[in-house]
């Protein structure tokens, strides 16, 4: 006993060659940005604002503390309604795979719910409730609760019934069933979940916000619109899209160590 | 319990799944099936694809409910007193069922760790284990970087680690190339013999049943015992050859 019988087929993902430095995405943008300053020699300030114009809104934005705030609060928005619709869709998902009866009541329900636009929920928000922060969330949960409740549902139904009973053979207690298999097997779909959603809220708040709010990035872009300001419409919309790529990158490392043991294809790379 | 008691015990067992094709009705897997299994004693149960093979295994791991007649092991109903087995029971799959986000070292690790056995001590019998299959130097690796061999060699490990004093194993050695299985039963045999374990091994190959040795019993479809014998060391190779023969009978049957 001892003697190797085969060698590992395969280099450990650790071991493995990583991406590179990606410059293409650097080369895009600096190209928009060339042709945008191109635009701006042609076009008024009001279509086509010079990229140094934006860079100083931009940088105005964090210069004062009362926008500072406004970026800070749409940002605490979208991880608040982002949250509390991960916790219920999470709940309703574990009602779903534990009992058929309550999915096949929910699922209607959910399905519903996906048709309804988000306006719609603006509308609804403010008619039924009072407080600004409250519609806001009620708004992120209303919009993002079904994407996050098929989402975690099918990541549970995809975990493998092998490893379900193999792991039944240890006669493990329920918190060890779910530390043990359930919490690794769901989470690469949670966080697919967080990414995809992540994306819809940032659209949804801007909405929400644009109607219901007396401050933030939708507030903002409201005024910069009453302005005529195209300079402060975009510097707030990269306020935005650059939270949201922040939170992409934080959400990406948190895959790149909790998911280190998936193999890698040289070919893909 | 004496020693010579048995230590699994099947009595007129009747499992019947519902059939999935609209129709109604209900197939059976296994009919009126009973026999006994001492402690210590290695029981092989040959058979055709289909013939409930698997469903008495999953009847004897407690993962089934028998729908008529009594399963019992050490005494206990193994589907009934589910926790009651904790430790107990050892189970090698067909597949190796690693768990994928585990290194080598976690998933030999897993049974001990839910069986609440202490860190350090976790440590020193997973250690010992990999290094007696000839895994040391893979502990830091995730399956996907382990041989198929590696892999089934793991979930050995992760079953004998607990020393269940019951072995299930459903056909571990099927998948892997000829030279690989034989090591790796020789290699079990061996484990068997020094744990004093007793086990079921299902497989669907006359030659691995019969190098298996103990006891052996073939399977008609739905299961029940269409031959049994038991192999000794001091059987010829002509006595073998009868019963490869009435295998094939009973299977052909």
């Amino acid at each position: 006993m001892g003697a190797r019988l085969s060698e590992p087929v395969a280099t450990t993902a650790d071991a493995a060659p990583r991406r590179g430095f990606r410059y293409e995405g650097i080369v895009a943008f600096v190209g928009l940005a060339v042709a945008w300053q191109a635009a701006s020699y042609f076009f008024p300030d009001y279509l086509f604002p010079p990229i140094p114009a934006i860079a100083a809104r931009f940088f105005e934005i964090f210069a004062s503390l009362g926008t500072t705030l406004d970026a800070l609060a749409t940002a605490g928005r979208i991880l608040a309604g982002l949250a509390g619709s991960f916790v219920l869709g999470g709940i309703i998902a574990v009602l779903m795979a534990k009992w058929p009866a309550f999915e096949r009541y929910s699922l209607p329900l959910l399905n519903f719910n996906q048709g309804i636009p988000a306006l719609s929920w603006v509308v609804i928000a403010i008619i039924w409730f009072k407080g600004i922060e409250f519609r806001i969330f009620f708004i992120m949960v209303m919009t993002t609760l079904p994407a996050f409740t098929f989402q975690l549902l099918d990541a549970y139904r995809s975990m493998s019934n092998d490893l379900y009973e193999m792991t039944l053979s240890f006669r493990p207690t329920r918190y060890d069933l779910l530390r043990t298999l359930i919490w690794p097997a769901v989470l690469p779909g949670i966080l697919t979940a967080w990414k995809v959603n992540l994306g819809n809220a940032s659209r949804v708040v801007v909405v929400a916000e644009l109607v219901g709010a007396t401050g933030g990035v939708g507030y903002q872009l409201l005024l910069q619109q009453q302005l005529f300001d195209m300079a402060g419409a975009i510097a707030w919309t990269l306020v935005l899209v650059i939270f949201v790529l922040i939170v992409q990158m934080i959400i990406t490392l948190i895959e790149s160590h909790a998911l280190k043991y998936r193999a890698v294809s040289e070919r893909s790379l | 319990m004496k020693e010579d008691a048995p230590e699994i015990v099947f009595e007129r067992v009747g499992k019947s799944f519902p059939r999935n094709d609209g129709a109604g009705g209900s197939f059976e897997a296994v009919r009126d099936l009973s026999f006994t299994v001492r402690r210590g004693e290695l029981l092989a149960i040959l058979g055709r694809t289909g013939c409930g093979k698997s469903t008495t295994f999953n009847l004897i791991a407690g993962l089934l409910r028998p729908s008529s007649g009594a399963v019992r092991v050490k005494g206990h109903d193994p589907f009934a007193e589910f926790d009651w087995f904790r430790g107990r029971i050892g189970i090698v799959f067909q597949n190796d069922r690693l768990m994928p986000w585990r290194t080598a070292f976690e998933n030999v690790e897993l049974g001990l760790e839910l069986n609440k056995v202490d860190k350090m001590k976790r440590a020193e019998v997973v250690q010992s284990w990999l290094e007696r299959l000839g895994l040391a130097g893979h502990e830091h690796d995730f399956p996907h970087a382990l041989s198929g061999g590696m892999r089934q060699r793991v979930s050995i490990a992760r079953a004998f680690a607990t020393r269940p004093e019951i072995l299930l194993c459903d056909e571990p050695f099927s998948a892997l190339d000829e030279h690989t299985g034989n090591t790796l039963r020789d290699e079990f045999r061996a484990l068997l013999a020094e744990t004093g374990a007793t086990a079921i091994f299902i497989t669907h190959s006359i030659e691995e049943a019969l190098a298996l040795g103990g006891r052996l019993m073939v399977f008609e479809r739905p299961a029940r015992i269409a031959y049994e014998t038991r192999l000794h060391a001091a059987m010829t190779e002509r006595d073998r050859d009868e019963v490869r023969a009435n295998i094939r009978r009973s299977l052909a049957a």
